[in-house]
């Protein structure tokens, strides 16, 4: 059903455009005036003025692994995030953690986490998929490399920018 | 109305089945699925997991003195139901029963089940290695609660408890069916494993002075409903919902095992069996289940290889066809054998056939490999296709004239062989002795192996993952071997190889996909006339009588006859 | 050979086309960017150099650097051409516009000709060539819609701009540009009679064909120059980039600074025939016709004249930021229906001016 658009009747000085054409002018000088003068001022000169201290608690940046406490790595190589990942990004090798480690009645941990940073899209399904609490997007948005491979975060970086995480579910504690 | 159909009414629906059929199989045959953990087709049935709980009626019993109740206009008499919930794994049908798969009893009944199955069940799903094909998983969506009123501390059970060499058992996840224990007792004649203490601190264990260590211990990791048995092998591999399935067969054997192949990005992480009553039933050896890591192994031929000089060079697939086809040419028809393997497809085999009939070559064979038969599913024969080579090769006793053949090597009267997915040196069949007087030796296999060594021509030969084609069992059945992953590097199969030797050396013929041959098998080979490739489907069809029965299969029947199991 | 004028002819071309001109075509792209910038709140390109007054300087290197591609299927020749065809004409027109009174004696315009506003109209159409062949050159539907349409708008608006140009020259009686500007100075200039002449009934009767003339000469500039509100030739939402869809590097860079020049140029005849070129209101600075001028006059004057083309140079990137495309039936509409025949009743109304009224 399409909706029919009445159009209004111009009356005769309206039809001219003229008035029409000068407050468009007088509306654009407004605003170039208030700019000049700065009135008015959105943009942020980026290298010099930086998001970092104005990021809202929820921003998504770069996805990283988080530590907790206790110093064990939260990620158990469940790999429900290379499962849910979009673009791909994430490649997980599992292992199993050997019967000397503190930690060995978690059983199971990623031997490799790679995160393919040229990929990623920051949509942050990891952080929503993640059973453990072990993947969170960290307010780092400046990701650079010289190359491919050094876009593309192993564990070590990625625990590196995750850092320790403190008043997690500590579910794993409880075993045995 | 037949004598022996009952009327049984499901979800409203009224249905037949013949007498003595099981509430559970009425209903899965109609299409309803009643979940359940305890009950195995293949397993008797104790009724222990009381998950198949459905809500059972009859007609009523008229009181002294009152008329019986009038059947309606489709002959139906009217279903009073019963208050309390019966199990539908272990009882059979009545005539006109009625059966309740939905509703506020059976409802309830399954999310009380549940509560109970997952109170002491760990939250362990991200590590366990049955996620996303686990029942608990699956059946707690479906019928649980969706939350947990279990405030109190979980039982604290063995975990990571190493019962056999290839099997890893943890008992918190155990839910106590009983699978495990019925299948090591009933089909692998093992009884080594059993329930100890009570209550809720019931735990799964292994015999004291045993181990689980059968040759068909794997299966149990398959039947477990939940992640409770793992097995080693793949124990933290890969998680089940990345791999894609490929339905195909086990080439360990004669027996043609059906089996599913798991894979992800061509790399096999494991191989389950895949259900054929006339095979292999559910189950599979864990000898033949394992013997799979070479496919991705380091020692796989990539390339073809061309000895100059005494030394092998890689090469262009190419080049090594137009090598081997120059250099058959210089020899008489007579100078040269073929030797194709029992592990090849009837298509491959037929491509040798051809090859020889090209050639005009008097001798062809297989190399025999036979082992004993553990009087379950392992066959005496070794290779899967013996009968393939009977048939499409027509070789009265496959495997006869290859001691023949040696004496014609060692006298010269054979100067070139065709050895194709062969390591005989390994496997004994030959000795470097028998094969020195050679001038002219090309080999195809997938591995690198010594036979390969004394070569002129090696070609990478795919293994059976990397290629399709149909075998014939040693029962006779026809069956399709499919490819689940793509071959390293220049690895071509062997059907690939003959064609185009047979191309090189006499001109085109049209192959383009082993489905193109076997429509030449059709053509070709009297047995195979009048059959198309979609009828072999995933079963396999009978297509020659041996006379040659399995063991296991024929105890299966017989349990099945005496109405001990199900057996569908 | 009369070489003193030939050496002065050659200094003013180079200064005046190659040191004023295409700097201020440079400038005007700066402009463009950070005025549009101002209007939207955004900042612009503030980078390179003080103000970013040096990003045209980047901007040429990058066009002088990218790979200049000529895709397989354009008719080459014609394809090379049509940059070429864009922007000669632009420059060529500046030759008659007089920028300034005088300087050591010598008229400050290069070719002082008699027919000023005839040489303009004949060079500046040959533009509509370059668009033409480049569209048609380029072998591509987009180019090709383009150039149909930028070649049926400029025909179109030629025709206004050259009606509505025709009351001024009866009222200067007069094509000489140099004299029309001194006229001016003398007299008022023409949409600003308020001293010598102008300063009379007649005066300011003709002001109102004036500025009938002044707003279709204008209004056809835009058009003549493809620019918003009347860039339909190139307009990316319909047609990607119009005409030099196609081209890329210094060729593109080409097109885009042909657009420039042609305002420019458009700019300075406007304010020659309407805004008294390079002279000062009120007669101030007036020098005698022929009198020598001291040095610093003949500065001023030419500053003057500059300041009046960056002025209006401005006015059209402040409309084109104001205002939106207008629709190709809209603007067909606007040229022939309303245009055409206000210019044609405005020469009427000027004939009648000067006739009846002494």
């Amino acid at each position: 059903m399409a909706i029919i658009v009445k159009r209004p009747k111009l009356k005769w000085w309206e039809q001219l455009y003229l008035p029409g054409i000068v407050k468009g002018l007088a509306i654009t000088a407004s605003h170039f005036v208030a700019t000049l003068t700065g009135k008015k001022k959105v943009t942020m000169q980026y290298p010099e003025e930086k998001w970092d201290s104005h990021l809202p608690d929820h921003y998504r940046g770069a996805p990283a692994l988080v530590t907790d406490e206790q110093e064990r790595e939260r990620c158990v190589a469940c790999q429900l995030c290379e499962f849910i990942c979009p673009p791909r990004a994430i490649t997980i090798k599992p292992e199993e953690i050997p019967s000397d480690d503190k930690w060995a009645k978690v059983e199971k941990r990623p031997k490799s986490f790679d995160i393919d940073m040229i990929r990623c899209i920051y949509c942050g399904l990891c952080e929503e998929v993640c059973p453990e609490q072990a993947i969170f997007l960290r307010k780092d948005y400046a990701i650079t490399g010289t190359s491919r491979e050094e876009m593309v975060h192993d564990k070590k970086r990625l625990y590196e920018i995750g850092g320790v995480r403190e008043g997690l579910v500590n579910k794993w504690n409880e075993l045995k | 109305m037949s004598e022996d159909l009952l009327d049984v009414q499901i979800d409203g629906v009224w249905h037949q089945f013949p007498k003595g059929t099981r509430m559970i199989e009425a209903c899965r045959q109609a299409g309803v699925e009643v979940p359940h953990y305890c009950y195995h087709p293949k397993l008797s049935s104790p009724g222990n997991c009381r998950m198949c709980l459905v809500q059972m009626g009859m007609p009523p019993r008229p009181m002294p003195g009152q008329d019986p109740a009038e059947p309606d206009e489709d002959g139906h008499l009217p279903i009073s139901w019963m208050p309390r919930p019966v199990i539908a794994c272990a009882n059979t049908i009545g005539p006109n029963m009625g059966i309740r798969t939905t509703g506020e009893l059976t409802e309830s009944c399954r999310e009380g089940v549940m509560e109970f199955l997952l109170a002491n069940h760990p939250l362990d799903c991200p590590i366990c290695d049955q996620a996303g094909e686990c029942s608990l998983q699956e059946f707690s969506v479906e019928h649980g609660k969706g939350s947990s009123r279990f405030r109190e501390r979980k039982v604290k059970k063995p975990k990571n408890v190493k019962v056999g060499p290839r099997i890893r058992l943890d008992d918190e996840r155990c839910i106590m069916c009983s699978r495990c224990i019925r299948f090591m007792d009933e089909v692998a004649d093992d009884p080594v494993l059993g329930f100890t203490d009570r209550g809720s601190h019931t735990v799964l264990t292994v015999h004291p002075g045993h181990e689980l260590d059968n040759n068909y211990s794997l299966n149990t990791a398959d039947i477990c409903p939940v992640g409770a048995l793992t097995s080693n092998d793949f124990r933290f591999q890969m998680r089940a919902w990345f791999m894609k399935e490929t339905k195909t067969i086990d080439t360990n054997c004669g027996t043609g095992i059906n089996i599913t192949v798991s894979a992800r990005q061509g790399e096999i992480y494991r191989i389950t069996p895949r259900q054929n009553n006339d095979v292999n039933s559910d189950w599979m050896p864990d000898s033949h289940r394992l013997n799979y890591h070479w496919i991705n192994s380091d020692i796989r031929l990539t390339e073809p290889l061309i000895k100059d000089g005494g030394r092998h060079r890689m090469a262009k697939y190419q080049e090594a066809i137009i090598t081997t086809a120059d250099k058959l040419r210089n020899f008489d028809h007579s100078e040269i054998a073929i030797i194709v393997s029992g592990r090849m497809t009837n298509e491959e085999m037929l491509m040798a056939r051809l090859l020889k009939r090209t050639l005009n070559v008097k001798d062809i064979d297989i190399i025999p490999r036979r082992g004993e038969s553990d009087n379950y599913l392992i066959s005496e024969d070794r290779n899967p296709n013996t009968n393939g080579a009977k048939s499409v090769l027509g070789l009265k006793d496959p495997g006869a004239s290859i001691d023949a053949l040696k004496k014609d090597i060692a006298n010269r009267k054979i100067k070139a062989l065709i050895l194709l997915q062969e390591d005989p040196l390994t496997d004994g069949a030959f000795s470097a002795e028998d094969l020195k007087p050679l001038e002219f030796l090309v080999t195809s296999y997938p591995l690198a192996n010594p036979t390969a060594d004394l070569a002129d021509v090696v070609f990478p030969g795919a293994c059976w993952a990397e290629k399709s084609g149909t075998m014939i069992n040693v029962t006779g059945r026809l069956q399709k071997l499919n490819k689940a992953v793509d071959g390293p590097g220049q690895t071509m199969a062997p059907w690939e190889i003959l064609r185009d030797l047979i191309q090189a050396l006499g001109g085109g013929n049209g192959i383009y996909s082993s489905a193109d041959i076997f429509n030449l098998l059709t053509k070709e080979i009297s047995d195979f006339s009048g059959l198309k490739l979609e009828d072999i489907g995933d079963q396999g069809i009978p297509f020659l009588d041996t006379g040659v029965t399995l063991p296991l299969v024929e105890r299966e029947k017989a349990r099945i006859a005496k109405g001990e199991i199900v057996g569908v | 050979m009369d070489w003193p004028y030939l050496i002065a002819s050659t200094v003013k071309i180079v200064v005046f086309a190659f040191m004023m001109i295409l700097p201020l075509v440079a400038l005007s792209v700066w402009a463009e960017r950070r005025v549009s910038a101002a209007i939207q709140d955004r900042v612009g390109p503030n980078r390179v150099g003080p103000l970013g007054l040096l990003q045209p300087v980047a901007d040429g290197i990058k066009f002088l650097l990218k790979e200049d591609f000529t895709p397989n299927h354009v008719r080459k020749g014609y394809y090379w051409l049509a940059p070429a065809l864009v922007m000669i004409p632009s420059l060529l027109t500046c030759a008659v516009l007089p920028f300034g009174s005088s300087l050591f004696g010598e008229k400050m315009v290069i070719a002082d000709l008699d027919v000023g506003p005839l040489f303009v109209f004949a060079i500046a159409s040959l533009t509509v060539y370059g668009i033409v062949l480049a569209g048609w050159a380029s072998n591509s539907k987009y180019p090709f819609l383009g150039g149909v349409r930028s070649t049926s708008q400029m025909i179109s608006y030629e025709i206004c701009l050259g009606l509505s140009v025709i009351p001024l020259i009866m009222i200067f009686g007069e094509l000489n540009l140099g004299r029309i500007v001194q006229y001016q100075a003398e007299n008022g200039w023409a949409l600003l009679p308020l001293w010598g002449e102008g300063l009379s009934l007649k005066g300011f009767l003709l002001a109102i064909p004036v500025f009938i003339s002044f707003i279709i000469f204008t209004t056809s500039m835009f058009a003549e120059t493809n620019r918003l509100p009347f860039d339909l030739p190139e307009c990316e939402t319909e047609l990607v980039a119009g005409y030099h869809t196609e081209y890329s590097s210094m060729k593109f860079a080409l097109f885009f600074l042909g657009e420039y020049a042609a305002m420019i140029i458009g700019s300075g005849l406007a304010v020659t025939l309407f805004l008294g070129g390079w002279s000062l209101p009120f007669g101030w600075l007036t020098p005698e016709e022929g009198a020598a001028v001291p040095i610093w006059q003949g500065l001023v004057h030419i500053g003057v004249f500059f300041a009046k083309v960056i002025g209006f140079i401005l006015f059209f990137i402040w409309i084109r930021w104001s205002l939106p495309r207008f629709r190709y039936d809209q603007l067909m509409r606007l040229g022939w229906v309303f245009f055409f025949e206000i210019a044609l009743a405005n020469v009427i109304l000027t004939a009648l001016i000067l006739m009846f009224v002494k």
